[in-house]
Parts: structure tokens; sequence; C-alpha cells
């Protein structure tokens, strides 16, 4: 892969949040431009932990951190606050703003950075993103707890979408959903993805099924290193005995 | 190895003392600078564009406008309850006349900043902890952080500023509404001269004591929303922790202004000496 492919490149990363116990071991990762690159690997073997580095959110004890070229051990606090613009993340439980409504959310990220807009025509785009999530109007003015956990979801694609960022990060977004809604999700990070040329996806999740579902890469973690990196099909191939494991598990839905 | 054969230790030895002061220190004073950073960084973001007007005006009108009924009810009572004690006092040895000047003395220059801040602390801090505590334990904080906002700067800054400016205000209202209560005790129920009582007040009462209270409040403001603030954004875990960080935001705002109440009045003195006054 050549540099301007990958859009995430993590090599040597090291954590440890008390000095004794590492997180991650020696981590070394390529995310490709363009793709969707799914995370996936046990409860606790630090998947969120990885995705706050990547963010920005959390310093590396070791190691290095390149997104888009730019090396996030190289950023001041207040530069790190600007290139995060270059992300849009769908949290875990959507993390929608509780005192504002569906449109107020997805409009706060316009309102923010695009300040020279008009009311109308932040409105506008608010719209247009909530449109693409498939939300009936009727949400609109409805405030995060009176929606359903899947419309939660969507106002928090939408919002993720709202300034077109060039890497989506979808943070576990399947956790707690029925079946139905998890395919929902799944459907919709593919069509997001398709509808955004040179987007590059990075879904974190434990769902397997998800995983070589609407996966271009997975990468899996285990025990403080990525056990495997490659495509669906090297997985299905893969000797490795925690692997073979994972797949099976994975392909029993399908 | 069973559970019973793993030896027990339940002494120290004096190095392993001296590595748990040494660590208490260190994370007193790391405690510290995470404080004097937060601090910085709201200081910063107060003065940084883009200006948060409408989040001020949000947050000003929650801590003034919302606090002002209770604010008030405490006033009157206080300055009822405080009227009525130093007359019962004060007649014992015939200084009843000096009944309005000792109570508004007392209001404008302890009681009013005190209470005040004591009330505001409870009531809207409370509030400000739990609010930015709920944020931090449901990842909006982080979403704020992803989106290429400084969440210091949205959500301290505007709160520390509102409640600089409204705390004034707030002591103005308990002054005004506690000077009220007093007359109602003297002059109603007690059968006061109002002329004396108004009187005498008009002679020892200066502007500069009212001032006095309304610098006290700034400060008292200023302190209870970072504390507060503070003690919200750094909120880790779940519901029981947003509730412990509001108790401790509260706590300790409501203490801080007691125990800054005494350094300030020092303070003042100190200034009234070098000016002449």
């Amino acid at each position: 892969m050549t540099a301007s492919e990958v859009a995430i490149d993590i090599e040597n990363l090291e954590k440890t949040f008390d000095g004794e116990n590492f997180v991650f071991k020696g981590i070394n990762l390529k995310i490709p431009r363009g793709k969707i690159t799914c995370i996936i690997g046990f409860s606790g073997t630090g998947k969120s932990v990885l995705l706050k580095h990547i963010l920005g959110l959390l310093r590396p004890t070791e190691g290095s951190i390149t997104v888009l070229g730019e090396n996030l051990n190289n950023l001041a606090n207040h530069d790190r606050i600007e290139f995060r613009k270059k992300f849009g993340v769908l949290f875990q439980n959507a993390a929608l703003f509780d005192d504002m409504n569906t449109i107020d959310n997805v409009c706060f990220p316009i309102r923010e950075h695009l300040r020279y807009l008009s009311d109308n025509e932040i409105t506008n785009i608010a719209v247009d993103r909530l449109k693409l999530v498939k939300l009936d109007e009727i949400h609109y003015h409805k405030l995060p707890n009176e929606l359903s956990g899947g419309m939660k979801k969507r106002v928090g694609l939408a919002r993720a979408i709202a300034l077109d960022p060039d890497i989506l990060v979808y943070d576990e977004p399947t956790t707690g959903l029925d079946p139905v809604l998890t395919e929902m999700v799944d459907d919709l990070i593919l069509e997001t993805h398709r509808h955004r040329p040179g987007l590059t996806s990075l879904v974190v999740s434990h769902d397997l099924y998800a995983a070589f579902r609407i996966g271009d890469f997975i990468a899996m973690l285990d025990s403080g290193k990525i056990l495997l990196f490659g495509t669906p099909q090297d997985f299905y191939e893969s000797e490795i005995p925690l692997v073979k494991k994972f797949v099976a598990k994975g392909t029993k839905k399908t | 190895m069973t559970v019973l054969t793993i030896p027990r230790k339940i002494t120290e030895t004096t190095w392993e003392k001296i590595i748990s002061i040494i660590n208490s220190c260190h994370d007193w004073f790391a405690d510290v600078g995470a404080i004097f950073y937060f601090l910085l960084a709201a200081m910063r973001g107060s003065v940084s564009k883009p200006y948060r007007v409408g989040e001020f005006f949000k947050h000003a009108e929650f801590i003034g406008n919302k606090s002002i009924g209770i604010v008030a009810l405490t006033g009157l009572f206080t300055g009822m309850a405080l009227s009525y004690q130093i007359y019962l006092g004060f007649s014992l040895v015939n200084a009843s006349n000096l009944v309005g000047p000792t109570v508004a003395l007392a209001i404008a220059r302890e009681l009013g900043p005190v209470m005040t801040g004591l009330i505001v602390s409870a009531r809207a801090g409370g509030a400000m902890a739990a609010h930015i505590g709920t944020m931090r334990v449901s990842e909006q904080i982080d979403a704020l952080e992803v989106m290429g906002v400084d969440p210091i700067q949205y959500l301290v800054s505007p709160r520390i500023i509102a409640a600089i400016m409204v705390m004034p205000l707030l002591t103005a209202v308990f002054d005004f509404v506690s000077m009220v209560g007093a007359h109602l005790i003297c002059i109603n129920f007690l059968q006061m001269d109002g002329a004396i009582f108004w009187e005498k007040i008009r002679m020892w009462l200066e502007p500069r004591h009212i001032y006095e209270g309304f610098f006290k409040s700034i400060f008292f403001g200023f302190f209870f929303s970072m504390i507060c603030s503070y003690s919200g954004y750094t909120t880790k875990g779940g519901a029981r922790d947003v509730g412990n960080a509001t108790n401790r935001g509260v706590v300790s705002s409501m203490v801080m202004t007691i125990v800054l109440d005494y350094f300030l009045t020092h303070f003042i003195r100190i200034y009234y000496k070098l000016v002449g006054i």
C-alpha cells in the first residue's frame, strides 16, 4: 500500500494507563483510504481505546498515529481540535445533545464551522442529511429522549456526515439494537459509504456478521496486538485458531 | 497455596510510608495542575473566538432569573430574623436605634454576598456539575471534541462569565429584600420609629460598603462556577459518579465561599488602609 492509499497509519502503538498493564503492546496497522475497515475483537481488548487514539482523544504511551499524512504526536491540543474536523463519528449511544432537538443536533456542527451560512442554508443542509438517513420529518423537532434507539443512530449518523468528513468512524454502531435495526444500520453504513466517493469508513464492532458483510478489510485485535489484518477472504482462509473460531461464529448467521 | 497461607501484610515499612506520602503529594500536585490548566483553558476560551454570546445569555438567564425567587425569599427571612435578633440584644443596652445600621452593614458587607453565594452555589452550581457530568458520561463531551469544538470554551467559559456578571445583581436583590424584611420587622412589628431607622442607616452605611459586597460576590461567582464545572467535567463512570461529582462540586464551592469570604474581608481592610479610608 503506498502512502497516498493509507488513511490512518498506526506504528508500534503502546498504551498503558497505570504504567504496568499494557492495553496495546505494539500495534501496527495501515487503514486504507476510501474503504470500509472493521476493527473486531472480544470485549475488553481495547477497540474503543484504539478509536480514541485515532481521534486524538488519548495520547499513546509509545508509537505514533498518522492520519491523512498528519502525525498526531506533533499536534498541540488546540490543533487537535481543528484536526478533528476531518472526522465524523457515530458514537455507541449516538451521544446526541440532550438539550437540543433532532434538527438542532444536526445543525450544530454546521453552525459551528460554517458560520458564514444563513440559518436557512444551515437548516437545508441538516434536512438533506436527515433525508439521507431516511428519518421522517415528524421526528425533526423531537428531543433525543423522545426518539427510539434506531432513530437516535440515524440522527447521530446525520450529524456525523453533516460536514462531509474525510473519515467516518462508527463506534459499536449496532450494540443494543434488535436484528432488524442492526441490519438497517449496516445498510445505512454501506449506503453512506457508497454515496460519498473517497470516504474512509472505520467501524469498531464486536458484531462479526456485520464485519464480514460490510467490511472491505477487517482487523482483529487481541491481547494488545493486531492478530490479523486482511480482507474477509483472508479471514476465511486463516489458520490462526482464534481467527478460525471467530470466523466460525461470524459465518453462522450468513 | 490456599488463601489462608498467603502472608498478609498489616504494617508498612518506613520506606513504604515514604513512598505512599510521595505518591499522595504527586497526586495532589497533579490535581492542582489539572485545575490550573482547566482554569487557564476556561479563561482563554472566554476571550477567544467564536464568542459564545448566546450561551452566555442562556446561562445568565438560568443562574440569574431562575435563582432570583429563592434569593429574594431567603433574603427576606434573613433580614427579618437578623433584625429581630439584633433588636433583642441591643434593646438590653438601650441601643435599639442602631438596629437599622447594624443590619444594613452586616447584610451589605457579609450576609448579602455570602448567603447569595451559598444559595446560588447549591442551586445553579449543582445544576452545572450535574449537566456537564451527564454530558461527560454519555459521551456528549467526546462528541463535541471530535466535532472540532473546544468543550471547555463551549461549556465552561460562558458559565463562568455568566456567574461573574450575575452574582452582583443577585446580591443587590438579596440586600434590597433583606432590608425590606428588616423594615417590616422593626417598623411594623416592633413599632420602631421609621424615620430614625432609615436616617441611622443613611448616616452609617456608605456606598463602598455595598460595593464591598458586590466585589466579594464576583469572586464567589467565579469560584463556584469554576469548581462545579471542573467537578462535572472530570466525572468518570456512570450515574452514581455524576451524583458524587455534583455533591463534591456543591460542597467544595460552599466551603470555598465561606473561606474566601474571610480572606477577602482582610484584603479589603488592607486596601482601605492603603488608600486611607
